[in-house]
């Protein structure tokens, strides 16, 4: 293990983070609920999609339970279907899209940059509590009126807008958290271009921070258009003005464009941060110059800008024009040379590299993995031939699950483990980690390897019951999805239990061997995070000292 | 760390936020391209109902009232609070003047038996009802806005009358102005495509 020279080995001199508040003067609970530290929001994030995930996780086990048996399991249809759209609504307004950027964004974006902290302290508190509201309003909305909606997290009309359940609640919570996503976003790119120190070039930038700042791009041209659209579903519904009606001369398909034209970009909102992720800890642990820095780059912008414009990929048996489905084939095609790249980059960095292995890195190349049969598998559906057939089958479920669970989620595992002695100042036990994450990746591949065959067979998404050939699968799929949350468990328990004080064991400024900034300074940072003017690095993926050190310690010993 | 307020960052974070703004309209006004390429002459009726006394006397209220807005500013940067005050009150009479004009026409309307889900809408052709669908979600959303451009207003005023905003820290007021612009804007895209192009 190495230190970074301008750590200067001595954490304790300066109160960290947790010890003193900002804005000064404010304690107790006060000095959490009125912070503007963008760390202690980044942890109060943190808490609040650590709850949201373990019940959206919960929920999706009871389906997969539901449907391991034929017949009623242990829950009724209506409960069924109020069940999914709960786990979609959760898993995607509350967990995938905010998770990375919200809270490790929200951490280590103003330290990778030399900054104090973000551009808008208040804002980023107000979006925070945007977040808080948009999760209560789910919340509520799930005991008043008919119940949760039971539409699916996209709120097709016209079902959603006739149904009995409680929609426009939902809706409602979901427009609140698009707001708290765009205004983190917003922040975030006044951020990278008001407040980087002096001296750091683009070029200069950490890779994460890079794609959080496409992502934050995406998020502010993208969301506004579902923000409307949720809006009409609303009017709709109080109203009866029948935009989307055909009986009334509306079009639905028109509402589907509009809701893709957000909700396709939204998944690049979703994966982004996950690659910034993963490009900053592969090179940490080959001891490495990651593979095509510029490459990266620009392939995040190329994910941004060419992601947003294939959103009707989506609607291809919805009975648009046909040179809408060619045009939109081709272009979704496109998307994958950029996600290639990245893809290559990763392994080639790993290649000669001197590879530490750590649970990180277990996690980051388990995220390859997953990620890039979810990729593969997106072709499949990208291509209209193809897609026709497997179309809103349980194929679908299943590659999405590989991008955005074993992508994003697992990403968020990575980015837990490899920040997590940077937050908190401890390290956690390494065995349990690898077991927790190989538990966590064996259960995945069972659990949604065969909903690619039931898909294939031809079994429907979102079906309450099924054909009795269906039985085995389901049953795998189900046994599966037991092993990934015991997994998933086993890692947070072992987070949790690095904070108390009986197995506490004080983490270095830098035990990776990092050389972003963020290794520069002690763990957990002080409030404004850095004691000295920053030393940004020609390349910020420059091991030559990291390595040097490593050898002269070698040599001492 | 002390850091020196940075009026270009303030200014690109609102400026972001009023583009997003603008898409939020953007998707209603891409649904009106559609509608009226689908039915233009349902479309003409419709249009034929809307009073373009209101419409244009609104416009010259909130143009008048975006100037106003503007002339404040550089009162504050010129040091002359009292006039700044003035003009803001002005301002805020304009906006309450074209809510007040709205309810009339909104009002007008409904005597006409032209509202959502009315029973003349529903016997109407199919256009002639999403054309109102559209009026009035879009001015219901643009009438919204004035409301919060109002309050932003407001505060800057009262920021102005407590001295927290002078002539050298006015983002806030320039910010607010900035919104008040965005309201005048969407609003010289409204009037044309309801009531002049009809």
């Amino acid at each position: 293990m190495t230190t970074h020279p301008e750590s200067g080995g001595t954490p304790a001199a300066v109160p960290s983070f947790f010890e003193a508040s900002s804005p000064p003067g404010q304690t107790g609970i006060k000095a959490w609920l009125l912070t503007h530290d963008h760390k202690r929001l980044a942890l109060m994030y943190l808490w609040a999609v650590f709850f949201w995930l373990v019940l959206a996780l919960l929920l999706g086990l009871a389906l997969r339970v539901e449907l391991m048996f034929i017949g009623e399991t242990i829950m009724p249809a209506e409960i069924y279907n109020t069940v999914f759209t709960l786990h979609g609504v959760i898993m995607i307004f509350l967990f995938v899209i905010p998770a990375i950027p919200a809270i490790f964004g929200n951490f280590f974006l103003p330290i990778q940059i030399g900054a104090d902290d973000v551009f808008f302290p208040r804002l980023n508190l107000f979006s925070w509590y945007l977040y808080m509201i948009g999760g209560a309003f789910a919340i509520v909305s799930l005991f008043t009126g008919d119940g949760f909606a039971d539409t699916g997290w996209t709120f097709y009309v016209p079902f959603s807008v006739t149904t009995e359940t409680n929609v426009s609640l939902t809706v409602t919570a979901a427009f609140i958290l698009g707001m708290s996503s765009l205004l983190t976003g917003l922040n975030f790119v006044t951020t990278v271009h008001r407040m980087r120190v002096k001296n750091m070039g683009w070029m200069q930038v950490p890779l994460f921070t890079w794609s959080l700042y496409a992502t934050a791009w995406v998020q502010i041209l993208a969301t506004p258009v579902v923000s409307i659209t949720l809006v009409l579903v609303v009017l709709e519904r109080f109203l009866n003005i029948g935009l989307f009606d055909p009986d009334r001369g509306g079009d639905p398909l028109l509402y589907q464009h509009l809701f893709w034209m957000y909700s396709h970009p939204a998944v690049y909102i979703m994966i982004l941060p996950g690659m910034g992720v993963i490009s900053e800890i592969i090179p940490v642990f080959s001891r490495k110059a990651i593979f095509g820095y510029k490459g990266i780059v620009v392939s995040s912008l190329a994910i941004a800008i060419a992601g947003s414009l294939v959103w009707a990929h989506h609607m291809y048996t919805s009975g648009m024009s046909d040179v809408s489905v060619f045009v939109f084939s081709l272009l979704t095609f496109i998307v994958a040379i950029p996600s290639a790249i990245k893809v290559f980059s990763w392994v080639s960095t790993m290649y000669k590299g001197s590879i530490l292995m750590t649970p990180p890195l277990l996690l980051a190349l388990i995220f390859i993995y997953l990620f890039s049969v979810g990729g593969l598998t997106g072709l499949v559906l990208g291509a209209a031939g193809t897609d026709i057939h497997v179309h809103d089958t349980q194929f679908v479920v299943a590659h999405f699950h590989f991008t955005m669970f074993g992508g994003t989620g697992f990403a968020f595992f990575a980015a837990l483990h490899f920040w997590w002695p940077k937050m908190f100042g401890v390290m956690y036990h390494f065995g349990r980690a690898y077991l927790g994450a190989s538990l966590a990746a064996i259960g995945f591949i069972f659990h949604y390897v065969p909903m690619f065959i039931l898909g294939m067979q031809g079994m429907p998404r979102r079906y309450y019951d099924y054909l009795p050939q269906f039985e085995t699968g389901n049953f795998l799929a189900g046994f599966g999805g037991f092993l990934l949350v015991f997994g998933i468990m086993l890692m947070f328990v072992n987070l949790w239990m690095s904070l108390i004080d009986r197995w506490r064991q004080p983490a270095e400024a830098d035990p990776w061997g990092g050389t972003t900034l963020e290794w520069a300074v002690p763990s957990p940072p002080p409030v404004h995070n850095f004691l000295q003017e920053p030393r940004v690095l020609d390349y910020p993926y420059d091991f030559s000292e990291v390595l040097a050190r490593a050898a002269a310690k070698d040599k001492k010993d | 760390m002390e850091r020196a307020v940075d009026k270009t960052g303030i200014k690109i974070g609102m400026w972001i936020f009023l583009y997003s703004e603008i898409i939020l309209f953007g998707g209603l006004f891409v649904l009106y391209a559609v509608y009226f390429h689908n039915f233009p002459g349902d479309f003409a009726v419709a249009g034929e109902e809307l009073n373009r006394l209101f419409g244009t006397l609104n416009t010259v209220v909130l143009l008048v009232s975006s100037f106003t807005v503007a002339a404040s500013i550089t009162a504050v940067q010129r040091r002359r609070t009292g006039q700044a005050v003035g003009l803001l009150l002005f301002s805020l009479g304009c906006g309450l003047v074209f809510l007040i004009n709205k309810y009339f026409e909104w009002g007008a309307k409904f005597e006409h038996g032209l509202y959502p889900n009315s029973d003349r809408l529903f016997e109407a052709d199919p256009g002639f009802a999403i054309f109102f669908g559209l009026y009035y979600t879009i001015t219901g959303l643009h009438g919204l806005h004035v409301i919060i451009g109002m309050v932003l207003l407001t505060v800057s005023l009262v920021m102005v009358l407590r001295g927290r905003v002078d002539h050298q820290r006015y983002a806030l007021l320039e910010n607010s102005g900035l919104y008040w612009h965005l309201v005048d804007l969407i609003w010289i895209y409204v009037f044309p495509l309801f009531y002049l192009v009809l």
